[in-house]
């Protein structure tokens, strides 16, 4: 009998973010011919959105639809999924390391007794093991882990492991599954919306990030344009934000987030310890910088001694030509 | 309000990371509060100045952690307890700290638990919600503010930069995320009187808990550093040369526009 495998798919504002076909194809990393059952919760329709899990590798998709699922809450989602494990006895169980999926995969873990390794960026078969890599320290240092007890249960953080090509000629189930919502102590009364429209910064491709160097808050707005130009989103030092420059939302470093986009162009970060763990392992750094002392070069690619008000926009502009160029 | 937090220490944040043998060496690291803790003991503070009753902060852990417990009572905690696991517990896991804590738990009457969003170190978030769900009470991760008001609490929650307002009701377990205030500094007073604070030290024995009921679901085999980054180019010219080779060789040679 082959493996099952059940992937929780997010849906964030309608669409399943792309963090879940990440995990699909981690499933088939685990298990190459398991069977991949996906999950799909929310309010309404959501057929669609399970023929889109097929079209990257599901073979079928199982939707729990409720109004208690209409808003994430730990224990709306926590009775939906559960009653799809329970019917579908998986052996392995995999979700992105998302807001969401930090929230609530440690109450499934719990549910079920079992372990749940968090945040993993690769998937590497050794000694017939399946072993999970994932930073620690924020980056500064790696480590390999392995199931060895129980389920295999574990998070993947964005951006690390490749979706599967969609394939839309792929075929499979949707099928509803019915189940009670009820005793939910959590209510969320009013979501405010801060976060930049568009990118949100852990599955960002691009990131551009300012520190003290930028000054103001004022300082900030190129860097948005700039980051926008590139389809790209913004992000901060710990310096900038306790400057109150911006929002701790876009924090990136040992406190805050961290970031592997393909292309992170750090301005006026002198380049910290911390922020440095958060950040290091993007994959082509650019430091924008005025102090040709700065820490920040040592681990750019590619370095700018200047003024970041002077580079910015010129950088903007030829940005803006390149794209014109290639017709993106 | 009976308040408990729970609390890891953790490098410094100014550490470098050392790897020998697939461990990380730790022998004269510096080690503090996790960071994400200070905001959940600072929040325990301010919550029983408002409400009255009493915080606890809880740690499992080896001798060395009563340091980080003495801080917290310096900051202004009124109770520590250490659980000393140095004997009992190789390698545990996530699963192994939720079991302890759950244990701990068992004959106490919580009104909030505090913790941090993450531990600096291991970075999972796991032990808070898995804590909260076998002691079957609500939790929110991620919180930037938190009202209490009778059996009510009324929390923000940092959703990826987003902000939930959540209402739920007590007994209730939440993470702390920065944003939600500043911790203080212990203050000499503060440093002097926590050394007479009680400093309860337990072992799983006396949690009724033997090695075998904690024993950790997953094993690091490996741990290794990435890849050292070398310096790379800086590019020379005035500023408009500057930023045109840069755009060159994002395309061309980094492939990344």
């Amino acid at each position: 009998m082959s493996e099952k495998i059940v992937v929780i798919g997010e849906v964030k504002d309608g669409v399943l973010r792309n963090v879940s076909f990440e995990a699909i194809a981690a499933a088939k990393k685990v298990h190459a011919d398991g069977e991949v059952v996906g999950v799909v919760c929310g309010n309404g329709e959501l057929s669609s959105l399970g023929e889109e899990m097929i079209h990257y590798g599901a073979d079928r998709v199982i939707t729990v639809t409720h109004e208690n699922l209409q808003n994430y809450t730990s224990e709306g989602y926590c009775q939906a999924v559960m009653a799809v494990v329970e019917e579908e006895a998986p052996q392995v169980i995999v979700m992105g390391h998302t807001s969401v999926g930090k929230d609530l995969t440690p109450k499934l873990a719990s549910k079920l007794n079992t372990g749940l390794i968090s945040d993993a960026v690769d998937i590497e078969i050794a000694d017939d093991q399946v072993q999970f890599v994932r930073p620690i320290y924020s980056g500064k240092a790696f480590e390999k882990k392995v199931i060895t007890d129980g389920l295999t249960f574990f998070t993947i953080r964005p951006n690390n492991i490749a979706a599967l090509d969609k394939d839309t000629s792929r075929s499979g189930d949707v099928t509803d599954k019915a189940v009670e919502i009820a005793d939910i102590r959590t209510v969320i009364k009013d979501v405010i919306r801060k976060a930049s429209e568009g990118v949100d910064l852990s599955e960002a491709n691009v990131i551009v990030a300012g520190g003290r160097g930028v000054k103001s808050e004022e300082g900030f707005k190129p860097l948005y344009e700039l980051a926008e130009v590139l389809g790209g989103a913004v992000g901060a030092s710990r310096g900038a934000c306790d400057a109150e420059y911006c929002d701790y939302s876009l924090q990136i470093g040992q406190t805050g987030k961290v970031v592997t986009p393909d292309l992170y162009i750090a301005v006026g970060i002198s380049g910290a310890i911390q922020h440095l763990a958060g950040m290091s392992n993007s994959k082509v750094i650019v430091a924008i910088n005025k102090d040709p002392e700065a820490t920040i070069f040592n681990i750019a690619d590619y370095g700018i001694v200047g003024d970041l008000f002077d580079i910015i926009p010129l950088l903007i502009e030829e940005v803006k030509k390149a794209k014109v160029g290639t017709g993106a | 309000m009976e308040i408990y937090v729970l609390l890891k220490k953790t490098f410094d944040t100014e550490e470098k990371i050392n790897v020998s043998n697939g461990q990380i060496e730790d022998e004269g690291a510096e080690f503090i509060i996790n960071p994400y803790d200070e905001y959940a003991v600072e929040e325990a503070i301010k919550q029983r100045d408002e409400h009255g009753g009493e915080v606890t902060v809880i740690t499992i852990g080896d001798e060395g952690s009563e340091k980080q417990l003495r801080t917290a009572l310096a900051m202004g905690a009124d109770k520590a307890v250490l659980i000393n696991t140095e004997d009992d517990v190789e390698d545990g896991d996530q699963y192994t700290t939720a079991k302890i804590l759950e244990a701990f738990f068992e004959d106490k009457e919580p009104d909030l638990i505090l913790a941090g969003n993450v531990a600096i170190d291991e970075a999972s978030g796991q032990v808070g919600p898995r804590l909260a769900d076998a002691l079957g009470i609500p939790y929110v991760t991620t919180i930037t503010d938190l009202k209490v008001s009778g059996d009510t609490a009324t929390v923000e929650k940092d959703v990826e930069g987003d902000v939930e307002i959540v209402e739920t009701t007590l007994p209730l377990l939440v993470t702390c995320q920065q944003g939600l205030n500043e911790p203080r500094y212990p203050s000499l007073p503060g440093i002097m009187k926590a050394k007479k604070k009680p400093l309860e030290e337990l072992e799983i024995d006396d949690l009724d808990l033997d090695e075998d009921d904690v024993e950790a679901k997953t094993k690091t085999v490996d741990i290794f550093l990435p890849p050292e980054k070398e310096a790379g180019k800086v590019l020379k010219g005035e500023p408009q040369e500057q930023v045109k080779e840069l755009v060159t060789l994002l395309k061309t040679e980094a492939k990344v526009l």
